[in-house]
């Protein structure tokens, strides 16, 4: 299905709400560790486990969060915001409800810009609220019976909901991507998807091209982006085959089962929970002072969108280069400080070096481009070396890999004492060029011969021979040049 | 020994008359004399209280001093204390003993008090006479065919009854003061946010506040200089600087002590018509202590709390739909009661609470849970939350006129034991000069102020936010001049 069209007369209308868990040590509302993959309930403590009489404080890091988040989407922060409870029964909410907001978010409003082939929609967002996740039930080992772990209990989640704005798959997917690289762009979300730190619900509604809303479902916990783009290109499908039978939508709660590919209904409006939601007596208002969303804001990290606009203004890169070396915080940091280190001439090789060299390696070996070996420094370093005609680009690919492999030290100079310590510096002195021609041409007659009857390959081997001799030093386009006018 | 104030008790032992695990042995003794009878504690474990008494002498020889240091006191059963057998008065944790220690057991151990005991209540604070407490009623020392109040009715009766120097209560909407009046003690509401709620087990979270029951406004300032304090496990702590509550109490005493006091006496408790709502016995005791106020130079000023007679609705609108979110915890998964048998998960947790929770409770949770059902909301609790600050409000223009307003505590004495336990509203009713109170916020104290028919009466004082030391001071000088609070029960005496 094509983004943002009506699919054989109809039009897809899908909102999303994300829970991001927040990148905070502790609880939302208890002093607890937040750390992933502790054994079962080591991190639950009084609080999380609901005892009688404990009380929730909160967390100030997930406010901080929550502003950052607000300040990033160009929402209003919501100078008075409320805790609500959320009261229904399950075994893995201790206390039998859930602290959530519910009439007065932190966040309000705001918006994000995904890409949709090459123009850019503006996706409006409702509100962004703070919220404290449940513990999870096992099911497995525990024969006829449920094991609870409460290490989850009281994790710190910013649910954010999207207006339906989204008119495909391909949108939904998109603002996914997009959201998911800006929470991890401004450090509140780790953004695993694995381990259910991004977790996103789409509300899926089909409708006649300027009709009115239709009934929607909502397609609970997609935890991969493809999964996403799969459970709701079944569910638009159904829905328009349900539809155009003459049945019509029940308004419901969905699960995707990627094994089968198919959506089924976990819930239908009927036995919907009455959550009883009222204001956390508990817990005061959460009032935010204007001076710390100041604050925050000072130490916002320029943002996504204004950073590639000034990559494109600066470095004079492409839009495409731009996004790509803008897709995190990381990425966007190494080049930055590359480009400071080779020079803004260098911008451009740089970026080359980047997407391509770096973001290949990086990958193989499964490691974040802030860990990489190699600095950003040092591959500035070393591409200004190429950029003053020191070394050729096939040389810098074997200083790189020295350089990855630890040669070289770990200081900013590292490709030039490979450099030095190897004799890579390019030989650029014609005479001394020309000489080694001379001599390549003498030792190789059957070739000249060949190039002379007219075939080119053999002028590219004896470029071949004549860089061999120099062991890869003299200047590609210097031998290139002599060669062809000696044999001229 | 037993008739002394906490004062003379905390004299007695720095001058080493006696030692605390003495004094501790002499209420532990009373306690298993009398308490079958009156049934005023759930828990006593002697060789805990004893081990703390110990450690209390030890740090006096130590050279430690304190006010408190091997005074032991009796705890409601609403406070978690460590090792300690913590009820709340139900079935649902008849056999929970709690990790943890409340803030007010902490500071209590920090000031080297001794826990006598946890104190008998009603289940889970929702009762005005005791009798709704799994662990069965308590009897009133003054006649064991009556109630003592509640929800404190344990705590009111273990000091009435001379089994404790003192105790601590809680008060929602007059559990503290009422069972004050009722056994003839001096209780102590604080302002909300003076004591900590951690660890004290919730019923209505934005209303309930713990205080001090002793036989004196002196012991009480006592009691809250310890329990009192800003504490960071609890939000809705008050962070102000630390209070001795006792310091307006020691100046000499003067043949007008409070000239210049005005007294608000509201025309919703002191109108022609509206007397009618009090035991008119009550409601002399009440007069003749305004009288003896005004004696000590205290001039009176009517006040007017219009929407006061809103209290009670807006009430049982509000604390039950707190509780019935409170209470929800105990669902039988993780401590407490589990039903024996059960088929499913739904099952489970109906057997559990219908097992668990007594009938006033259910009442409660099935009130708050439909005061927040979808569709009535609007209609019930966002009301009682404009009530609620209508209320506030009231009160704030009285205290333009006045200092501190008077009236009942109660609008009875004690009644009989089974008299209203068919009929909920009646006993809603017993709260109706008290609740007014919880709503804002204020705090509000018992005195007791003579007997009608034999039995104690109270009369209400209420003061203005964080008015604690003033209110004391006002009780301690109505205490000075007149014996009522050192009255007690003819039974009992051996």
């Amino acid at each position: 299905m094509k983004h943002g069209e009506v699919s054989s007369g109809w039009e897809v209308v899908i909102g999303i709400e994300t829970h991001a868990q927040l990148a905070t040590q502790s609880k939302i509302f208890s002093g607890a560790a937040t750390a992933f993959g502790a054994a079962p309930n080591v991190q639950a403590c009084a609080v999380d486990l609901a005892l009688p009489g404990v009380l929730p404080v909160l967390n100030r890091g997930a406010v901080e969060c929550a502003i950052r988040f607000g300040l990033a989407v160009g929402a209003e922060v919501a100078e008075r915001s409320v805790f609500a409870r959320k009261n229904y029964f399950y075994p893995d909410l201790p206390k039998g409800y859930q602290i959530s907001q519910f009439e007065a978010p932190v966040v309000i409003g705001g918006q994000l810009a995904i890409q949709v082939g090459d123009s850019e929609k503006i996706i409006r967002l409702t509100r962004a609220h703070l919220e404290e996740d449940a513990g999870k039930s096992l099911h497995e080992d525990f024969q006829g019976q449920s094991g609870i772990d409460l290490n989850r209990a009281g994790t710190p989640l910013l649910e954010i909901v999207s207006e339906p704005d989204l008119r495909s798959s391909a949108e939904a997917v998109a603002y996914a991507r997009a959201l998911h690289a800006l929470v991890r762009w401004i450090g509140i979300c780790d953004g695993n998807m694995q381990e259910g730190s991004f977790r996103c619900d789409a509300n899926v509604s089909v409708r006649r091209p300027g009709g009115p809303l239709g009934t929607r479902r909502e397609i609970k916990n997609l935890n991969s982006f493809r999964f996403m783009q799969q459970a709701i290109d079944y569910e638009v499908r159904w829905q328009i085959e349900t539809l155009e039978d003459g049945g019509r939508i029940q308004q419901a709660t969905v699960l995707f089962d990627p094994d089968s590919g198919e959506t089924r209904s976990m819930r239908s409006k009927e036995d919907a929970h009455d959550y009883r939601y009222f204001p956390d007596p508990d817990l005061l208002p959460l009032v935010i002072a204007r001076d710390w969303v100041e604050r925050t804001r000072a130490q916002l990290p320029e943002l996504p969108v204004a950073k590639r606009a000034r990559f494109v203004a600066e470095f004079g890169l492409s839009d495409y280069d731009a996004t790509a070396l803008t897709a995190s915080l990381e990425i966007a940091n190494y080049y930055e400080a590359a480009v400071q280190a080779a020079g803004v001439a260098s911008a451009k090789p740089c970026a080359n070096w980047v997407m391509v060299d770096l973001a290949a390696r990086v990958n193989r070996e499964g490691i974040d481009f802030g860990d990489a070996p190699v600095s950003a420094a040092q591959l500035g370093r070393l591409l200004a070396r190429v950029a003053d005609n020191t070394i050729s680009n096939n040389i810098a690919k074997k200083i790189f890999d020295a350089i990855w492999a630890g040669e070289g030290g770990t200081g900013e100079d590292a490709a030039d004492r490979i450099i030095a310590a190897q004799g890579l510096k390019q030989i650029t002195d014609t005479g001394a060029i020309e000489a080694l021609i001379d001599e390549v041409l003498a030792n190789n007659a059957a070739m000249v011969a060949e190039f002379r009857a007219g075939k080119e390959k053999a002028f590219n081997a004896l470029v071949g021979q004549a860089m061999k001799a120099t062991k890869g030093k003299a200047n590609p386009q210097q031998v290139n040049q002599l060669l062809r006018s000696k044999l001229g | 020994m037993i008739e002394r104030s906490l004062k003379s008790l905390a004299q007695g032992l720095a001058k080493g008359e006696f030692s605390s695990v003495e004094l501790t042995q002499a209420y532990l003794e009373r306690i298993a004399r009398h308490n079958p009878e009156i049934n005023a504690f759930i828990t006593v474990d002697p060789d805990k209280s004893l081990a703390q008494a110990k450690a209390a002498d030890l740090r006096r020889a130590r050279g430690e001093a304190g006010p408190l240091l091997g005074i032991p006191l009796a705890q409601k059963d609403i406070f978690c204390a460590q090792g300690w057998r913590t009820t709340c008065g139900s079935r649902m944790l008849e056999n929970f003993v709690s990790p943890y220690d409340a803030t007010v057991i902490e500071r209590f151990d920090a000031a080297g008090a001794v826990n006598l005991g946890k104190t008998n209540m009603d289940e889970f604070a929702m009762g005005s006479s005791n009798e709704t407490s799994y662990f069965g009623a308590v009897k009133n020392p003054w006649d064991p065919a009556r109630v003592p109040g509640g929800s404190s009715g344990g705590s009111a009766a273990a000091v009435a009854a001379r089994l404790a120097p003192a105790a601590t209560g809680t008060d929602t909407g007059g559990s503290i003061r009422q069972p004050a009046a009722l056994c003839g003690l001096t209780g102590l509401k604080p302002t909300y946010g003076v004591v900590s709620r951690w660890g004290m087990i919730a019923f209505a979270s934005s209303l309930d506040q713990a205080g001090p029951m002793a036989r004196s406004a002196e012991d009480c300032a006592l009691l809250l200089n310890a329990m009192a304090g800003f504490d960071t496990r609890d939000s809705t702590s008050v962070e102000r600087p630390a209070e001795d509550y006792t310091r307006l109490l020691a100046a000499d005493a003067p043949a007008k002590p409070l000239a210049g006091l005005k007294i608000g006496l509201p025309r919703e408790f002191f109108g022609e018509a509206e007397r009618a709502g009090c035991d008119a016995a009550v409601m002399a005791r009440v007069d003749e202590a305004i009288a003896a106020y005004r004696a000590l130079g205290a001039e009176t000023v009517e006040v007017s709390l219009p929407a006061m007679q809103l209290s009670v609705p807006a009430y049982y609108v509000i604390a039950p739909a707190e509780a019935s979110s409170n209470l929800s915890r105990f669902d039988g998964v993780r401590y407490g009661h589990r039903a024996p048998e059960y088929s499913d998960l739904d099952d489970m947790y109906s057997k559990t609470r219908a097992q668990g929770f007594g009938a006033e409770v259910k009442r409660r949770i099935l009130i708050g849970t439909y005061v927040l059902s979808h569709g009535y909301y609007d209609a019930y609790y966002r009301q009682a939350q404009r009530i609620r600050r209508l209320i506030a409000d009231d009160f704030a223009r009285a205290f333009k006129e006045c200092d501190v307003i008077m009236g009942p505590t109660s609008p009875g004495t004690a009644f009989r034991i089974g008299e209203k336990a068919a009929d909920p509203v009646q006993m809603y009713l017993s709260d109706i000069y008290t609740i007014a109170v919880n709503l804002a916020g204020l705090p509000g104290m018992s005195v007791p102020c003579g007997l009608a028919n034999g039995l104690p009466t109270g009369l209400q004082l209420i003061g203005n936010y964080f008015g604690e030391a003033r209110l004391l001071d006002v009780a301690h000088r109505y205490q000075r001049a007149t014996d009522w609070h050192l009255q007690r029960p003819t039974a009992l005496a051996d």
